[in-house]
């Protein structure tokens, strides 16, 4: 009987482990094998040797370092001011009831909309021709300032235009998640808390952030994960030459590696992927250590 | 301290329409005495929480203005009231340990009132010392019984020393056994303390047996004040009568007819100088006294015995229930084989009401 039932559960896992087994597990394990194939060539599938050399190739390769400090900044700077961003959006959304159910739609347009076109509208905003300086740089102007190229230009200019539009991308996820983790706090507590004498401030970071303490990693660990694996947001900025206009992500630079014109090397793609892949699950093993450490313990809400 | 409240008239907007407003507390006008134990009485959704909250400053008035003694603080808002308030489901923070969740009201205070860390922790044990949680001071809320966070609830509303305490349905969410004590801790608790109290309860057996006050309403509307005792033996209307005691009153269809309370053909009352017309009589189980010359003949169905007393089940055709309650005493022998039984009335266990405005005449 107990044999039968084994049987019977395998049978319907089958479709399920055949599918990750082929387009999971299979891929990650070709990836470690192409990372240690030293001078593979794809076209003759003929191979050198076996070693570390493409990963110090990667480390040593500039476009691999400026792909590498463009994804750290993009993750430093995106996670902490989108989630805190969305955060204060929630919390003005959730405080005027009414305006809650209607503006929790629109800001979730960004979310539904191809980024490709809501780099489009960036480029309009912040792009700067011959003809026109963009709808941004006429307002620098109109203050006074100087006319910037942010598409084209200064490296800070373009970082920053990346970072707005990453941040605008992932924020109507963030603030449709906080919000409705805000409003599933009990009103109680906020009365208990109010009865009680408790000003706002206080209300908010002993009552309200340990509440949805949850979501909130959620959100920062999630968000982490998604800014390494950044790369269509540049592309939809600054076109597929992303080395040429130093805006490469690690993700990028494994898709030129591949793809790109200078392509052609799944070995240094493949050792690009992997470190990309030790970054990211540190980062993630760190972040859970932490919020394991800090949200609630056996805080199960009652009633 | 005392609570005063001044033609106090709650109103809520239709959900749907406009014009379908629900009027929670319809132009009360009580005094709440210093240093009682008050339960505010009613159905479910009769707008006694309504009415808690207005107190505390969560919700209100329409209009009208309340007092605590001689202060108005009808526009100050809850923080500033000063009150202690234990929530239906207890609200304790599921984040926070008991010793936390009492101590948090107390990081509130400012200026000059603001407690040292050796006095918060002395309220703290204090507190947790008259509810009896001194053992819990660590544990979660997810790690207690009701009962217990109800003490701890209780401990919280008390730490900052309010002059008034109020308690939204305390017991609803106990089972039967820990309600009946907890009624007693309640008790207890209030009379160590002496503060005000006022606690919401659609369970009159409850209110009757632990305040020193009831206050009855029904659907928003003040019915009633006074004694549990008071109100039980003189109530002022059909609903108030109905509404206290267990088992419920008796209802019968009855008239009055030279100066005589009928139920059928049967005087069973004196009714010298009330004017003639149907009314509804009403008698308290415990009104009923066994007796073969009594004026109401009842068909009999049962005997159920309780100890010291036994229950008579009987039949009337007058009755608005299918059956009628009678509660005597042991002694009596009651004929099992017999068809009929008849009881003659105590006076003072019989009410009669108007039938159409449902007001007390006798």
């Amino acid at each position: 009987m107990k044999r039968k039932d084994n049987l019977k559960a395998w049978l319907y896992l089958l479709p399920a482990i055949l599918f990750l087994g082929v387009f999971m597990v299979y891929p990650l394990v070709d990836v470690v094998i192409y990372s240690l194939e030293e001078g593979y060539n794809s076209a003759s599938q003929t191979m050198s040797g076996v070693g570390i050399y493409n990963f110090q190739y990667v480390l040593r390769d500039p476009y691999f370092i400026q792909a590498l400090k463009n994804t750290f900044i993009l993750v430093a700077i995106t996670v902490p001011v989108s989630t805190g961003l969305a955060l204060l959006i929630s919390l003005g959304l959730s405080s005027i009831k009414w305006v809650k159910d209607m503006y929790q739609t629109i800001y979730f347009l960004p979310y539904v909309t191809n980024t490709l076109a809501v780099g489009l509208v960036f480029m309009v905003l912040f792009d700067k021709t011959e003809y026109t300086d963009g709808l941004v740089n006429t307002f620098i102007k109109l203050f006074g300032g100087q006319a910037v190229d942010f598409i084209d230009g200064p490296y800070w200019a373009k970082m920053l235009v990346l970072c707005l539009y990453t941040v605008w991308i992932v924020l109507p996820f963030k603030i449709l998640i906080l919000t409705s983790a805000l409003a599933s706090v009990n009103k109680n507590y906020y009365n208990a808390a109010r009865v009680d004498g408790t000003p706002p401030f206080r209300i908010f970071t002993r009552i309200t952030l340990p509440m949805i303490s949850p979501m909130l990693f959620y959100l920062i660990i999630t968000g982490f994960i998604g800014a390494f694996k950044a790369y269509s947001d540049s592309v939809a900025l600054f076109g597929t030459d992303l080395n040429a206009a130093g805006m490469n992500t690690i993700v990028g630079y494994v898709y030129d590696m591949i793809y790109g014109n200078s392509g052609g090397y799944p070995s240094y793609a493949s050792a690009a992927a992997l470190i990309l892949f030790s970054i990211v699950i540190t980062i993630t093993v760190i972040n859970l250590l932490v919020s394991r450490k800090l949200s609630i313990k056996g805080g199960d809400t009652v009633g | 301290m005392k609570v005063v409240l001044k033609n106090v008239t709650k109103v809520f907007p239709g959900r749907l329409k406009r014009d379908d407003k629900v009027v929670a507390v319809d132009n009360f006008d009580f005094e709440i005495p210093d240093g009682k134990l008050v339960a505010l009485l009613g159905p479910s959704g009769c707008g006694k929480s309504t009415l808690l909250n207005l107190i505390c400053g969560l919700e209100e008035p329409t209009s009208g203005r309340i007092f605590f003694d001689d202060t108005d603080i009808t526009d100050l808002p809850p923080e500033a009231r000063g009150v202690g308030m234990v929530f239906q489901n207890y609200a304790l923070y599921p984040h926070m340990t008991v010793r936390k969740n009492i101590l948090f009201p107390l990081g509130n205070f400012k200026g000059k009132d603001k407690l040292t860390k050796e006095q918060m922790e002395e309220r703290v044990l204090e507190a947790a010392r008259i509810v009896r949680i001194e053992e819990l001071m660590e544990r979660k809320p997810s790690q207690m019984s009701g009962g217990q966070q109800q003490r701890v609830a209780i401990a919280r509303a008390l730490v900052k020393l309010p002059g008034l305490l109020l308690l939204d349905e305390p017991l609803s969410n106990l089972d039967a056994r820990l309600r009946l004590e907890t009624r007693e801790e309640i008790r207890r608790i209030q009379k160590r303390t002496g503060i005000t109290t006022v606690f919401v309860t659609h369970d009159q057996e409850e209110a009757m047996s632990i305040s020193d006050m009831i206050i009855v309403m029904k659907q928003g509307v003040f019915q009633q004040m006074g004694k549990p005792q008071e109100v039980y033996d003189d109530p002022v209307n059909l609903f108030v009568a109905k509404f206290l005691g267990t088992p419920a009153i008796n209802v019968f269809d009855g008239r009055i007819e030279n100066g005589k309370v009928y139920i059928g053909e049967e005087a069973v009352a004196d009714a010298a100088g009330k004017p003639d017309g149907e009314v509804y009589v009403t008698i308290r189980p415990e009104g009923f006294v066994p007796d073969a010359n009594g004026p109401l003949t009842c068909g009999f169905s049962a005997v159920e015995v309780m100890g010291r007393d036994i229950s008579v089940i009987a039949t009337h055709e007058k009755a608005e229930a299918p059956v009628i309650r009678a509660i005597v005493d042991a002694d009596n022998k009651i004929d099992e084989t017999s068809e009929t039984v008849r009881f003659s009335i105590k006076p003072h266990k019989l009410f009669v009401f108007d039938k159409a405005t449902e007001l007390r005449i006798i």
